[in-house]
Order: C-alpha cells, then sequence, then structure tokens
C-alpha cells in the first residue's frame, strides 16, 4: 500500500488490523488505539480518501491502497489548517484523541467546507474526547474551516 | 483486540465470489465491513473465511428507473446519501443515512449490507420496508427476487440463503409521496431505540396509499399495519393521525431491554410515527 506518499509492504496475517500494521510495522504511531471497538476514533486515518477507523478495517483490505495518517498531513513543514487551528484555538488537552480528531474533521470539512456548529458536533460523533474538550475542538474546526475558505477564495 | 484466524480473498466477480462461497461453508461475505468486523473482534463471529467484494465492478453503481431505484451490493452509505438523482426521488434515504452511526460508517457501510446483517436496531431496515421493493440474490441456484416484505424474518436473520449473496436492491419509487424517517437514538451507541420511517402516497389530499415501518422495538423491522389501516382515504391531518397512531403496536411484540422497557418503547413507536407522518421534529 501506499502510506503517506511512500509505497510500504510488509506480511501479515489477515486477522491483523490496519492500524496495528501502521502501529506495528511502519512506525507510524501517530494513529492512536483508544477503545479497539470501533467508538472513540483515536485511529482514524483515510483509506483511498475515505475516513476510516483503522481499528475497523483489516490491513489486507487496504492491500493496493493509497492511506494517509496524521504524520503525511502537514505538507513542506507547514501544518495543515486543521493542524494550526487545534493549535491555536487550544483543541487539545492530554492529545490523545487529537490525531483522529484532526483526521475526522479534515474528511468533515471536505464533505462540508463551511458547516454549523450543530454539524461539527454531529460529524464529529464518532470521536470521544476522554478530556471533553468538545469546546474548543469546535472552535478548531470553525478555525480551520474559515482559514480554508480563504485559502480557496485567494 | 484480534478476532479468531481467518483466510482472506477477494473476489473477482460474483460468480467467483459464489465459487469460493461454496468451497468454504464457514466463510462470510465482506463489503463494508463496520458490522461484521466489531462482531469479529468481540469473537461474536468467528467466519473460517472472509470473502471481500470490493474489486467486483458489477456491484457498483446506483440507476434510477422510472418505477424503481437500483441499488448495488456494494454501494455506500455516502454515494447514496450524495448522489442528487436519488436525493429528489428519494429523500428518506438521505435523510436516515445522516443518522447512521458515525461519518466512518457513512463511508464504508453498505445499504445491502446492512440489509442482509438485519441489526434489530439497523435504521434503514424500516426504511426500506416503508419504500417496499425487494432484494436480488444470486446462489448456487440462480438468481431470485425477494420481496422486502419477505425479506426480514427475525433477530439477524433474513430469506437469504447461506450460498446466496445479493447484488441489488431496488426500491419502489413513489413520486409526490410524503416521506420521512424519525428516530430515538441511543445516547451512547447512536443505534435506533425506536425508528419509525413512513412513506404516504396522497391523491387529492387523500392518503392513497401508506405504508409506515418500524425498527429498534422488536426482534427485526416490521410494518406497523395498524396505522396504515386507519389512515387509509383519509386527509393526513393531525387529527387523523392521532387516531391512527394510538394503536400503532397492535399485533406486534414489543422487545423491552435495560435500556427502554417495553411500554416505554410501544411509547416511543406512537411519538415517532405521528412525527414522521406529519413530518415534524416534535
Amino acid at each position: 500500500m501506499t502510506v503517506n506518499g511512500q509505497e510500504r509492504t510488509g506480511e501479515v496475517e489477515p486477522r491483523t488490523l490496519l492500524v496495528h500494521f501502521l502501529r506495528d510495522n511502519l512506525g507510524l504511531t501517530g494513529t492512536h488505539v483508544g477503545c479497539d471497538t470501533s467508538q472513540c476514533g483515536a485511529c482514524v486515518v483515510t483509506v483511498g480518501g475515505k475516513t476510516t477507523k483503522s481499528c475497523t478495517m483489516f490491513a489486507v483490505q487496504a492491500d493496493g491502497a493509497e492511506v494517509q495518517t496524521i504524520e503525511g498531513l502537514a505538507q513542506d513543514g507547514a501544518y495543515h489548517p486543521v493542524q494550526e487551528g487545534f493549535w491555536e484555538k487550544h483543541g487539545l488537552q492530554c492529545g490523545y484523541c487529537t490525531p483522529g480528531m484532526i483526521m475526522s474533521s479534515v474528511a468533515l470539512l471536505k464533505r462540508n467546507p463551511n458547516p454549523t456548529e450543530e454539524e461539527i458536533r454531529h460529524e464529529l460523533e464518532g470521536n470521544i474526547c476522554r478530556c471533553t474538550g468538545y469546546e474548543n475542538i469546535v472552535r478548531s474546526v470553525q478555525y480551520a474551516a474559515e482559514k480554508m475558505r480563504e485559502g480557496a477564495a485567494s | 483486540m484480534f478476532p479468531a484466524p481467518f483466510t482472506y480473498s477477494r473476489a473477482s466477480s460474483v460468480q467467483d465470489a459464489l465459487a469460493k462461497l461454496q468451497e468454504n461453508p464457514d466463510a462470510k461475505i465482506l463489503a463494508g465491513g463496520h458490522s461484521l468486523i466489531p462482531a469479529m473482534k468481540l469473537r461474536l463471529a468467528m467466519p473460517g473465511a472472509l470473502i471481500d467484494l470490493r474489486d467486483i465492478p458489477e456491484l457498483r453503481g446506483i440507476e434510477v428507473g422510472d418505477d424503481t431505484v437500483t441499488i448495488r451490493a456494494m454501494v455506500t452509505y455516502n454515494e447514496i446519501r450524495d448522489n442528487a438523482e436519488v436525493s429528489a426521488v428519494l429523500p428518506i434515504l438521505g435523510e436516515a443515512i445522516g443518522v447512521i452511526g458515525d461519518q466512518q460508517v457513512r463511508e464504508h457501510g453498505t445499504l445491502a449490507g446492512a440489509l442482509a446483517h438485519n441489526d434489530p436496531a439497523a435504521d434503514l431496515t424500516a426504511v426500506v420496508l416503508a419504500l417496499g421493493g425487494s432484494v436480488h440474490a444470486v446462489g448456487p441456484n440462480g438468481e431470485r427476487d425477494i420481496s422486502l416484505d419477505e425479506f426480514f424474518v427475525d433477530l439477524w436473520t433474513t430469506a437469504l440463503e447461506p450460498e446466496e449473496i445479493i447484488t441489488h436492491v431496488t426500491l419502489n419509487r413513489h413520486d409526490g409521496a410524503s416521506m420521512a424517517y424519525r428516530k430515538f437514538a441511543h445516547p451512547a451507541s447512536g443505534y435506533a431505540v425506536v425508528g419509525v420511517a413512513s412513506v404516504v402516497d396522497l391523491e387529492g389530499g387523500n392518503v392513497a396509499s401508506a405504508r409506515v415501518a418500524v425498527t429498534g422495538a422488536s426482534n427485526t423491522a416490521t410494518r406497523l399495519t395498524a396505522i396504515e389501516e386507519a389512515l387509509a382515504d383519509k386527509a393526513l391531518d393531525e387529527a387523523t393521525v392521532a387516531d391512527a397512531v394510538a394503536n400503532a403496536t397492535d399485533g406486534i411484540s414489543i422487545n423491552g431491554d435495560e435500556f427502554a422497557s417495553e411500554s416505554y418503547r410501544a411509547h416511543l413507536v406512537q411519538v415517532l410515527a405521528r412525527r414522521a407522518l406529519l413530518g415534524t421534529q416534535v
């Protein structure tokens, strides 16, 4: 599979989850394991452009696919606007849910570049923040949305 | 968390998938995987083999015909919701998809997979029952159409045979009909404690035909025929609907559990049926 633009290969059992392949075989530990039961969203990546809980996909299903993880989001040393938003608006406390929150936020802004607060909360339902820092997470996404709209307009 | 060991293969065509299924009686078909994989991780399901349908082009695509909408087996929830033609003729599909699971489930989950799985609290089982149509399956004995009215049998059980695969689902169009889905979601899981879908064809302001279906309340999604009959030939107004939903659960076995008692679920059926029929939020 192609991970963050690089060709990566490995031999795994069919039952190996994508998240374990990314972390254990490729050393990409930015993708976290939280609940392990498809609820918390700490492991969100994109596979073939689709937002994906990598604990709910076997690595073999992603064979040949393009995968993007949190490590592949910044381009040429510059943070993605969503990463910048989480920095500027204090969208993280302990940071455990943050990689998944950011990856899900990028996906939600791709579907809906101008979301309302309610839409942001609805689309992030699959991501749980144990610090309950949702207020600032929503502000971070709003910051990124504005920044991306400005970028698109200019 | 690791599931029990299994072998994995990708089928290149429907015929190839059928052949693989016959070689492995212990195999399961893998579509979006967002019900099956969590169940495998908990070892509630331990298939010896998975046959992945992702590489079969003939299972992709949606066709909007004059009388029906055909959705092929590997079409995801978001592909249905984002299809402008489907949204125009069957807006209830997009409405219900918007409240399924989370954005990752909507990105990967498939309609055909949800119907084959037949979770008692799934959203789209009620929606497709309210629309009416058929499931097209292919198996060792050839192809057949199964009417949606006969498809859902019991808890996680459908009329599909173990060696059959769904190729597509055909849903009836109801142009000009009033249609809506209303759900009381479990606050943690997001599954329907109760959900009600209604599709009402009107003629000259009166109800020509009503199809109303419930999910979450019983072992499997089921039609609320008491409401359908009570609405026949009447105007779809507040008073008629209030009367019609009063006996909504007649003849239906309602389940209770630690989240919602039998009487609470029966109450929700009435409340949500009223909201769906009148198209209101409260």
